[in-house]
């Protein structure tokens, strides 16, 4: 295994649907496509200012975060990284809440307090995106240490990237829940680049999953780019979690086809390397070519499932754009639980 | 402050005391540390509750500070109450980001509560420079998290009980050289309120504000200066955030002369902050300017003689508060 494995020529040998049931494998298909059409949507708004602050968009990356999700209820926990998009949504984030945070509005997820990286909804089991390189991942082994300690049978997922696979804290946690037995599954969504920096030139040794079997946990690479291919590996990782084996470490190999934030005009990869991906590698055309072929999917299907994105992402801006903004009085409202009894803050 | 069930005891059994009481009355609280089960911790602060609660509930963890405090945040953040000890509060720099980037500000985004405890031991003893920091004024300047740091047993026993009913992520610090420090403890429902000082000892002259280890050492110079007929009234602070100015200025309006007196560095402390606060209220009451005491802005040093110039004591407190008073005269 190398750092980056999947071709970045060759032929594609396709998805295999052995196995899956056609129409959870069209729902993935959908919520792929609601990802795509999300961050398409976002992304020039967040270039025009409408959206504060920019954004990560984790375009090309859909499939790790819906596979991974596929097997996780509303009970598991998920957390994620700077560039979670997908993975708030895949765990079922309504794309309103979503939308409006971006824009900074008070019906935002966060109350227009977060931002695009600081996306949660704790009612269906997403404990944030996380600024900080790495860090989600710590988040998801809590949950999953108290998930373990109440023995109630479900897991969490915590996602980073392959920067955050050169960071000690990774380590520390993968650690941690590998000598503890949690139920974790930790997922590598390796992109190829740190920001701008090549996994090569940042990272030796063979793999990030050769790097994780050293901590005595069962650590596989997968080609993140076939939806069902995450799928059937965190599964694995779920009934293992779930049956108290303890944790699981998941490589997906992934490409973004978008720049490290939304407006980069990086000079780090090539425009052939970047259009190789999105052409033969794109994991929304793939998951439809399959269907296609395997006769669970035509044309009109698919039509169908695009329309029903781009309707809940336009609701979604309609949404945001019409929710009023916080209130400015409300700055230092619920920073914690007591009241500080500060001086000169009012 | 006490009732039938309190006892004599150290204020690192006290810790110990309120923890095991809110542990069998709450399942919900798991301890995670280093060398916890078999040790009871560095400083005897869970001497015992390994045997008592189990391997689940007290648990041995690697020496991955990140990790531990990440476990703690993400388990409160569903349903659990961790304490995360760290047995050194110097400690707490392998954790940073989880402390200051995490915990803190989980509920200002989501209104998620996180109650986790974040115990170490801190102050100037010997060891050296990267055992010994005085970091409480660190953890104040931080949004989102409180900060607890008693000086009595009776306080430590309140306020971890308090800290393990609340909703909010606590550092808890506990003086090295107040590890064996006597006195009472409450029962099982004395809990001493975050936000809440205490007036030590009431007089007409001078307030002296202190809290940690510098609260006896003021006691100290207290009784000296009564020897010559001066009155100090001193506050002890108990929890840095909340920090409760309105018992201090209450105080200050009656004595119109303050001195501010923490172990940690003058530069930039939470004594700063008290000073400060107290001129802009008061500054036409004061009859002196507010005066502090605090460590020279240097390292931790090894040799005794060193650390000895470094350490506030008693004298200085005394001092100073003879020198408002005099300004007075």
């Amino acid at each position: 295994m190398r750092a980056h494995t999947i071709p970045a020529e060759g032929a594609d040998a396709g998805i295999d649907l052995t196995g899956l049931d056609p129409a959870q494998a069209r729902d993935w298909l959908g919520r792929m496509l609601l990802i795509r059409e999300f961050e398409s949507t976002a992304g020039p708004l967040a270039t025009s200012g409408a959206i504060p602050g920019g954004m990560h968009a984790a375009t090309g990356q859909e499939a790790v975060a819906v596979g991974v999700t596929s097997v996780l209820g509303p009970e598991d926990v998920a957390a994620a990284s700077h560039r979670s998009h997908h993975v708030a949504l895949a765990k079922g984030m309504p794309p309103r809440s979503v939308m409006a945070e971006l824009y900074g509005k008070a019906t935002g997820c966060a109350g227009g307090r977060g931002g695009h990286m600081h996306l949660a909804d704790f009612s269906v089991g997403f404990d944030g995106s996380n600024g900080i390189v790495g860090a989600g991942l710590g988040i998801a082994l809590g949950a999953a240490f108290a998930q373990g300690y109440r023995q109630d049978g479900h897991c969490a997922a915590g996602f980073f990237g392959d920067g955050g696979a050169n960071t000690g804290r990774v380590w520390e946690f993968v650690n941690l829940a590998a000598a503890w037995k949690l139920p974790l599954i930790v997922v590598c969504e390796n992109n190829g680049y740190a920001v701008e920096t090549p996994v090569g030139d940042a990272m030796a040794g063979e793999s990030v999953a050769d790097r994780a079997s050293g901590f005595g946990l069962p650590a596989v690479q997968v080609d993140g780019q076939d939806v069902a291919a995450v799928h059937r590996a965190a599964a694995q990782a779920a009934d293992r979690a779930r049956a108290g084996e303890g944790p699981t470490f998941i490589e997906a190999l992934t490409y973004r086809h978008l720049g490290h934030d939304i407006g980069e005009r990086g000079q780090y990869r090539t425009t052939e390397e970047v259009e190789w991906w999105q052409s033969n590698r794109d994991p929304i055309a793939r998951m439809r070519a399959a269907l296609e072929k395997s006769g669970d999917l035509d044309e009109a299907g698919f039509a169908e499932l695009a329309a029903a994105a781009t309707a809940r992402v336009k609701d979604a801006v309609e949404y945001a754009e019409s929710s009023p903004l916080p209130d400015p009085a409300t700055v230092a409202d619920g920073v914690t639980g007591i009241p500080l009894q500060l001086r000169g803050t009012q | 402050m006490t009732t039938p069930a309190s006892k004599r005891t150290t204020l690192s059994r006290a810790y110990r005391d309120g923890l095991a009481e809110e542990m069998a009355r709450d399942d919900r609280i798991v301890v995670m540390g280093t060398d916890l089960y078999e040790r009871g911790g560095h400083w005897a602060q869970v001497t015992n509750l390994g045997p008592q609660f189990g391997r689940d509930r007290v648990r041995n963890a690697p020496i991955s500070e990140a990790a531990m405090v990440a476990a703690g945040v993400g388990a409160a953040m569903n349903g659990l109450r961790p304490v995360v000890d760290l047995n050194f509060l110097d400690f707490a720099f392998g954790a940073m980001d989880e402390i200051v980037n995490q915990a803190a500000k989980v509920r200002y985004w989501w209104g998620r509560p996180v109650p986790l405890v974040v115990r170490g031991t801190t102050g100037f003893a010997g060891g050296g420079a990267q055992h010994n920091n005085p970091i409480e004024s660190w953890f104040c300047h931080v949004p989102g998290l409180l900060m607890a740091y008693p000086s009595t047993p009776y306080d430590a026993k309140g306020l971890i009980k308090s800290a393990m009913r609340g909703e909010d992520p606590v550092i808890f610090a506990m003086h090295k050289m107040q590890t064996g420090a006597r006195g009472e403890a409450g029962g099982p429902d004395d809990l001493v309120p975050f936000g809440q000082a205490a007036v030590r000892r009431p007089g007409r002259d001078v307030t002296v504000v202190t809290y940690g280890v510098m609260a006896p050492k003021s006691l100290a110079a207290a009784e000296r200066l009564a020897a010559d007929g001066i009155e100090a009234e001193v506050i002890d602070l108990r929890t840095l955030m909340p920090l409760d100015l309105d018992t201090v200025e209450e105080s200050v309006r009656r004595t119109r002369t303050l001195v501010v007196a923490a172990e940690d560095y003058r530069h930039g402390g939470v004594g700063a902050e008290i000073a400060a606060a107290m001129q802009e209220t008061l500054f036409r009451e004061l009859d002196a300017p507010v005066l502090r005491i605090g460590a020279p802005f240097a390292p931790v040093p090894h040799s005794p003689v060193l650390l000895d110039a470094l350490t506030p004591g008693a004298d200085d407190v005394e001092r100073l508060a003879r020198e408002v008073v005099k300004t007075r005269q």
